[in-house]
């Protein structure tokens, strides 16, 4: 499917606010069960995907990758950075922080280490983030999250220093076979 | 002595850098190789650098096994998508290329056709990640098996000056992580800056899983002193090189600049935990011999 490229988004949810969201729609039996029942119903899950579609893109800028990173990224979408960056900045960010595609932008994973590290969640941005899945562009990344199918999404290294190799393995296993939507 | 070897060593490793011809043929490869071949120990083969068409990187690799020097075959995300990576890493492998940095690649934008559809399938972390499964698991992305699996010795690159500067040296740990087992870095004119970033990586101890060689370049006249400022990307030139580089006549640049170099490789060097230096110096590789002379490095490619 056709997106919009991807062009940097200052978000327009204070990083507080937006931890506090993710405290209380985090997985949990009552949203397991609303998720199972909106997806049981294709023209329910329309509206809440295209719901998802005009919330996420007014705040974040989002462009429907449906593997959302956003909460391990203070907030700010990776998937704005004209690269697709999910593991960090490149090395072309400007002295000023600005991206180096659009230099009257700021970098978001500039954006994104200031927001985690202002609300004590820096830690987050060392998250080993695997490829995404490209067929699931344009699905709901709620029902997906709530769902537990984004738990793959990154790892954490191992290793005494953190820094010995993943944990885990580069390849992801989604429970469920993808295609279809 | 291979660059893995001379760095598995303790010794001082020297890398420099090849851009290859924008032209079907591997003349000018052949001609760069002699210049540099009693100076380093591998040669970066850069891939479409700056987003330019140029011979592809694991043909200019194995023209540089051919005339005698030993290749680091540069493999950029912008390009290809995960399909094309791992078979290119095969293909190399193959035929004997073992070195290999990851990096993510220059914008389109910023080459000679900007039209092009950036791919940026996997990025840095996830590349380094997937090869490193495919030499260690024998496995591709997609969970098939791979025999024989390739031997490669996997790099990365880092810029240890851009921002977020406090987040500069966890990226690497991040690289180390997913299987950077050696690092170059961005251009260093700051030595002192250097030495702090590297402070933070000895904190999170990446220096006793990888070898970090800083990148030092030459800078040759006025003209590519201001190109360097202002049109590449995450290089940054502190005001006293800027200044000292306009202090002397035009006619001079060059031979300060050599100088400026000399100076910062003997700086990096006393560092701990730098393992070498690699030499950004891409169409300048005749300044090479009378930097590493006046650095007083000397690499005896026969392994003294």
């Amino acid at each position: 499917m056709t997106t919009r490229p991807p062009i940097p988004a200052h978000p327009r949810l204070g990083a507080r606010l937006a931890y506090r969201l993710q405290r209380a729609l985090r997985p949990r039996p009552g949203l397991r069960w609303l998720s199972a029942r909106i997806e049981a119903s294709g023209p329910t899950r329309a509206v809440f995907t295209g719901a998802e579609r005009q919330t996420k893109q007014d705040l974040f800028g989002c462009r429907m990758c449906g593997q959302c990173a956003l909460p391990v990224t203070g907030y700010v979408c990776p998937m704005g950075c004209p690269k697709e960056l999910r593991n960090g900045p490149c090395g072309g960010v400007g002295a000023d922080g600005s991206c180096e595609v659009y230099p009257e932008l700021p970098c978001v994973w500039v954006e994104a280490y200031q927001r985690a590290a202002s609300q004590g969640r820096g830690a987050d941005l060392r998250l080993l983030h695997r490829p995404i899945d490209h067929r699931r562009w344009g699905e709901s990344s709620w029902l997906n999250y709530w769902q537990g199918r984004d738990e793959g999404l990154w790892a954490v290294a191992a290793g005494d220093t953190g820094h010995e190799g993943p944990s885990t393995s580069i390849i992801n296993h989604p429970r469920r076979v993808l295609g279809g939507s | 002595m291979s660059l893995r070897e001379r760095l598995a060593s303790g010794g001082f490793a020297v890398t420099a850098e090849i851009s290859p011809p924008r032209g079907a043929g591997i003349g000018p490869i052949n001609q760069k190789a002699a210049l540099l071949r009693d100076w380093v120990d591998a040669v970066n083969i850069t891939d479409n650098q700056g987003s330019n068409v140029r011979l592809a990187s694991w043909a200019g690799s194995l023209a540089a096994m051919a005339a005698g020097l030993e290749p680091v075959m540069q493999m950029t995300c912008r390009d290809r998508n995960r399909i094309a990576l791992q078979s290119d890493l095969l293909g190399a492998s193959a035929l004997g290329i073992r070195n290999v940095l990851v990096m993510t690649g220059d914008h389109p934008k910023f080459g000679d056709h900007p039209a092009a559809k950036p791919v940026f399938d996997l990025d840095s972390v996830q590349l380094l990640w997937t090869l490193r499964a495919m030499r260690d698991d024998h496995v591709l992305l997609s969970g098939r098996t791979l025999d024989p699996a390739p031997d490669c010795f996997l790099g990365a690159v880092e810029n240890p000056f851009a921002p977020p500067a406090e987040f500069r040296a966890e990226r690497l740990g991040k690289k180390v992580a997913a299987g950077a087992q050696f690092v170059q870095t961005q251009f260093v004119f700051d030595a002192q800056a250097f030495g702090r970033w590297m402070a933070q990586v000895r904190d999170l101890g990446l220096h006793e899983h990888c070898y970090i060689l800083p990148g030092v370049g030459a800078v040759r006249s006025r003209r590519a002193l201001d190109f360097m400022r202002d049109k590449v990307p995450g290089v940054q030139v502190p005001d006293d090189v800027y200044r000292r580089l306009y202090g002397v006549p035009a006619d001079q640049t060059a031979a300060e600049g050599a100088r400026l170099a000399a100076e910062t490789i003997q700086q990096l060097a006393a560092i701990d935990g730098v393992a070498g230096v690699h030499l950004l110096v891409a169409g300048n590789e005749q300044a090479v011999p009378g930097i590493l002379d006046r650095a007083g490095v000397r690499v005896d490619r026969d392994g003294r």
